[in-house]
């Protein structure tokens, strides 16, 4: 496998915005050409050397190459954006928009992500060994249609609207969510191992929810549909007892979500 | 996205504002020249016969050798500026954030698929040969906000049709059968509002909707005024030839949307079967070897959606066959067809109930609003999907009804943009006019629904590239009266020109994908004799001009109608004085005088 180090040169004041960092797009690349790569800062498109030291022992395909972000990027945007094959790993925090879109391939950072993580993603597998922020998995602003497929692993929390408008494929938080996680989803599966604040699947039409702790205001929209000891969710074997609703209401006569609560 | 190409562009457009488009095959159905190999020349924006010596070495020279050369694109029915546009680039983000345009150091950025930035929008059209495009519904409220926008969009030729199908006034007028206060308003409200046409949405029922409510028939007089549709089509229609304004009324019909509405559409558009067509412009008409003038009385709006066919979305069917039946027997009657070429669209109409209809159909988001006095209006979001029975027979009845209309003087392409479909989807349209194979190889991907419910399957027409030039440019501008200088390239005709990279004597109409590619980039765009885009990219932004009509009527009629509306003002939320839109709104504005010197309007 061949590898791509990008390493920060310095503090960014204006965000930018780095979708040619994908491995599909440096694979076979000499180090000149990669440097030479377009990226936006606000209104100025000024190369990828601007920001980053680019070290390359190139692979010729995309699956053979891995791109190695070693320091903190918090503000560059859009990592990974559309990616369909290849690896990803960043080696500390990283902003927004990382990986949406991405049909393929994977993605690791070992620090915090932004918000709209995995927007619309299609396939591949993305894991965040701290926190991210909101929106993660969800649809674009205006759009009822999230992640259709893949997997999205967030070891720490996430903040609001997690997996909006959920179409397929699953997300996993090991820590706590806050508001309207899985508003709008109509498939797919959500797993929460800590606690929700209000609007668990808020205008849900379709897939799994599954939660492990507390949720601090439920959503009315639910009925209780019984009690389940170790229910099988999608892929997923999941231990204890768990209260089974259907939801919600609130937005169709005949809702086919889901949500189990595991009792505590 | 746009490169960054303009520098490259080696053609020198000469100031001296001289052109020569040489050895083409011309395509100019108002001059009634069919793939004639001819040239064409153009002098300080106007085509003239001939160059003198000294001017053909000056002039800009474009070889079209093996090339189509047709007059530029006029769109007459497209959703293009004012206040329901706005409202669907607003509500609909996800429209725009995979759809944008690059600056260059020419021209601005922009956004939009379905519902484009004013800027896109005029690149859009004028990158794919259109130079001339007219706003199909601008409500008397919302004119300013219309002319804000059009004045914003650049390089086309626009103007905009007033929405008066359920005015107070209008209805008031029509109510106690007096025609003159009612011609006297309309042509005060285009002076004021500086409107180029009538235009008449969901005619009694759209008052209606304030209170819930529709009407499904002509004949059902609505709630309060107590007027019929048919009162209203034909009083509009009657002051539409008493002014003597330069278009015909231009009809949305009743029941839109609705199966089994062809009855309504074909009852409509025989109303006004008994009236002349009389325009009282004073202008100055280019020459043209066939007759530039309208035809018809009425020009009815995107027939597609009013040729439906069953009872129920059941036994929904193509109503297509029997609508055009109809029109084959008259002369007085013009389509436009908004066509459904299958994709994302934002519905928007003042048809407030056709687009609340829709919301309960499909549940996506929508918005409606009341314009007070005047009308109302309604946006949605919407995909027409292969897949689907009924957006199948759609396809199939938006085609239908070019194609069984046997003279294609009576018809002109559009998709409604963006309720069928968008502009830039026009040339995938034409593609399949042109070819009986495109047709069925869409159909094969489409529900079976689209040849079974439909008469398309057993239709052979292929239009050819004279049809298509009657369709896109030389009709639509017949139709809306703009042919005394646009569609068609006679002596004194505006110089705009489309040139396709296309040679008709070696066309293959069944190779759709080449087709759309040379329709959509064409070779040259060039208005008023300046290249303003080049295979699909904008080299020249010049300003477009702004159209309206100036109708007069005697000042005794107008001064009683006056006191009416200074009366009935209360009833407004703005004041008298802020309703009128100055002409400074108004870029390169070009006044039409209707009905001047002044002739008594008056019943015939």
């Amino acid at each position: 496998m061949a590898e791509i180090k990008l390493v920060p040169k310095g503090k960014i004041g204006i965000t930018v915005e780095a979708e040619v960092i994908r491995p599909d797009v440096f694979a076979g690349l000499p180090k000149e050409e990669i440097e030479a790569l377009h990226v936006w800062q606000g209104p100025r498109e000024l190369p990828l050397s601007e920001f980053f030291e680019v070290e390359v022992r190139a692979g010729e395909t995309p699956v053979d190459t891995k791109i190695i972000i070693d320091g903190d990027v918090s503000r560059v945007k859009r990592i990974g954006q559309g990616m369909k094959s290849g690896k990803i790993e960043i080696l500390g925090n990283v902003g927004m928009h990382l990986g949406a879109e991405m049909a393929g391939g994977s993605i690791f950072v070992q620090g915090s992500a932004g918000s709209w993580t995995g927007m619309e993603m299609k396939g591949g597998l993305l894991q965040i060994a701290g926190d991210a922020g909101d929106h993660v998995g969800s649809a674009y602003r205006g759009s009822w249609r999230g992640m259709t497929g893949g997997q999205i692993q967030i070891e720490g929390n996430a903040q609001s609207q997690l997996g909006g408008g959920l179409v397929g494929g699953s997300i996993i938080v090991a820590g706590n969510v806050e508001n309207f996680c899985g508003i709008r989803q109509s498939g797919g599966l959500i797993l929460v191992k800590g606690n929700a604040v209000r609007g668990l699947g808020a205008e849900m039409a379709g897939g799994i929810i599954a939660i492990f702790g507390e949720i601090k205001q439920f959503c009315p929209g639910f009925i209780d549909a019984g009690r389940e000891e170790n229910p099988k969710v999608g892929e997923l074997q999941l231990e204890g007892k768990f209260n089974k609703f259907t939801g919600d209401f609130a937005l169709s006569k005949n809702p086919k979500g889901l949500l189990y609560c595991r009792e505590v | 996205m746009a490169a960054n190409s303009v520098k490259t562009n080696t053609v020198k457009t000469n100031p001296t504002n001289l052109m020569i488009i040489k050895n083409g095959y011309v395509f100019d159905p108002l001059n009634a020249i069919n793939g004639e190999v001819k040239d064409i020349f153009i002098k300080d924006g106007k085509v003239v016969s001939g160059l003198s010596g000294p001017e053909t070495r000056d002039a800009t020279v474009i070889d079209a050798r093996g090339k189509t050369v047709m007059p530029g694109g006029v769109d007459s029915h497209s959703h293009v500026a004012g206040a329901k546009v706005n409202a669907g680039r607003l509500m609909r983000p996800e429209d725009h954030y995979r759809s944008v345009r690059k600056k260059t150091d020419l021209t601005h950025s922009g956004s939009g698929y379905t519902v484009p930035s004013v800027y896109k929008q005029g690149y859009d059209y004028a990158a794919m040969g259109y130079t001339t495009v007219f706003e199909a519904a601008m409500p008397p409220l919302e004119a300013r906000h219309t002319h804000e926008e059009m004045r914003s969009t650049p390089i086309l030729d626009m103007g905009a049709y007033m929405v008066l199908g359920n005015n107070w006034f209008v209805m008031r007028y029509l109510k106690e059968g007096d025609i003159e206060k009612a011609a006297a308003y309309v042509a005060w409200m285009m002076r004021t509002h500086k409107a180029y046409g009538i235009k008449c949405v969901n005619p009694a029922g759209v008052e209606n909707w304030g209170w819930a409510k529709n009407v499904r028939s002509l004949d059902e007089p609505n709630m309060h005024f107590e007027v019929t549709s048919r009162e209203i089509i034909r009083g509009l229609a009657e002051v539409n030839e008493m002014l003597g304004l330069p278009m015909s009324l231009h009809l949305h019909a009743n029941n839109l949307g609705h199966p089994g509405n062809w009855e309504v559409a074909r009852d409509s558009l025989m109303i006004t079967s008994a009236l002349d067509p009389k325009s009282k412009t004073d202008l100055e008409w280019a020459e043209t070897k066939e007759s530039a003038r309208r035809k018809q009385t009425v020009y009815l709006a995107h027939a597609q959606f009013s040729a439906y066919g069953g009872s129920s979305w059941r036994d929904f069917c193509s109503g297509a066959p029997e609508l055009t039946k109809y029109i084959n027997q008259v002369d007085n009657v013009v389509i436009d067809s908004g066509s459904v070429p299958f994709g994302p669209a934002t519905a928007m109409t003042g048809d407030g109930p056709a687009i609340h209809d829709l919301y309960t159909l499909t549940g996506q988001k929508w918005s409606n609003c009341d314009i007070e006095m005047e009308c109302g209006s309604g946006v949605i979001s919407l995909a027409y999907f292969k897949s689907s029975p009924v957006h199948s027979i759609m396809w199939a009845v938006g085609l239908e009804v070019l194609l069984l209309v046997d003279d294609p003087w009576k018809t002109i392409m559009t998709t409604d943009h963006p309720n069928g479909g968008i502009f830039t989807q026009y040339p995938q349209l034409i593609t399949w006019l042109m070819s009986k194979k495109a047709r069925d190889d869409t159909a094969k991907e489409c529900h079976k629904w689209a040849y079974e419910k439909s008469s398309l399957g057993g239709v052979d027409r292929e239009m050819s590239l004279y049809e298509i030039a009657i369709l896109t440019r030389a009709n639509s501008a017949r139709t809306i009266g703009m042919s005394y200088r646009k569609g068609h390239l006679g002596l004194g005709a505006d110089g705009d020109v489309t040139i396709y990279d296309l040679d008709p004597t070696k066309l293959n109409v069944n190779d759709s994908k080449n087709l759309i590619s040379r329709l959509s980039r064409p070779d040259y765009t060039i208005k008023d004799g300046q290249i303003v885009a080049r295979q699909g990219e904008v080299v020249a932004v010049p300003e477009g001009r702004r159209y309206y009509c100036q109708p007069y009527v005697d000042e005794t009629v107008e001064k009683e109608m006056m006191a009416d509306v200074k009366d009935w003002f209360k009833y407004y939320t703005v004041g008298f004085a802020n309703y009128p839109v100055p002409e400074k709104y108004l870029k390169n504005p070009v006044a039409i005088p209707v009905n001047m010197p002044l002739e008594a309007v008056a019943r015939r």
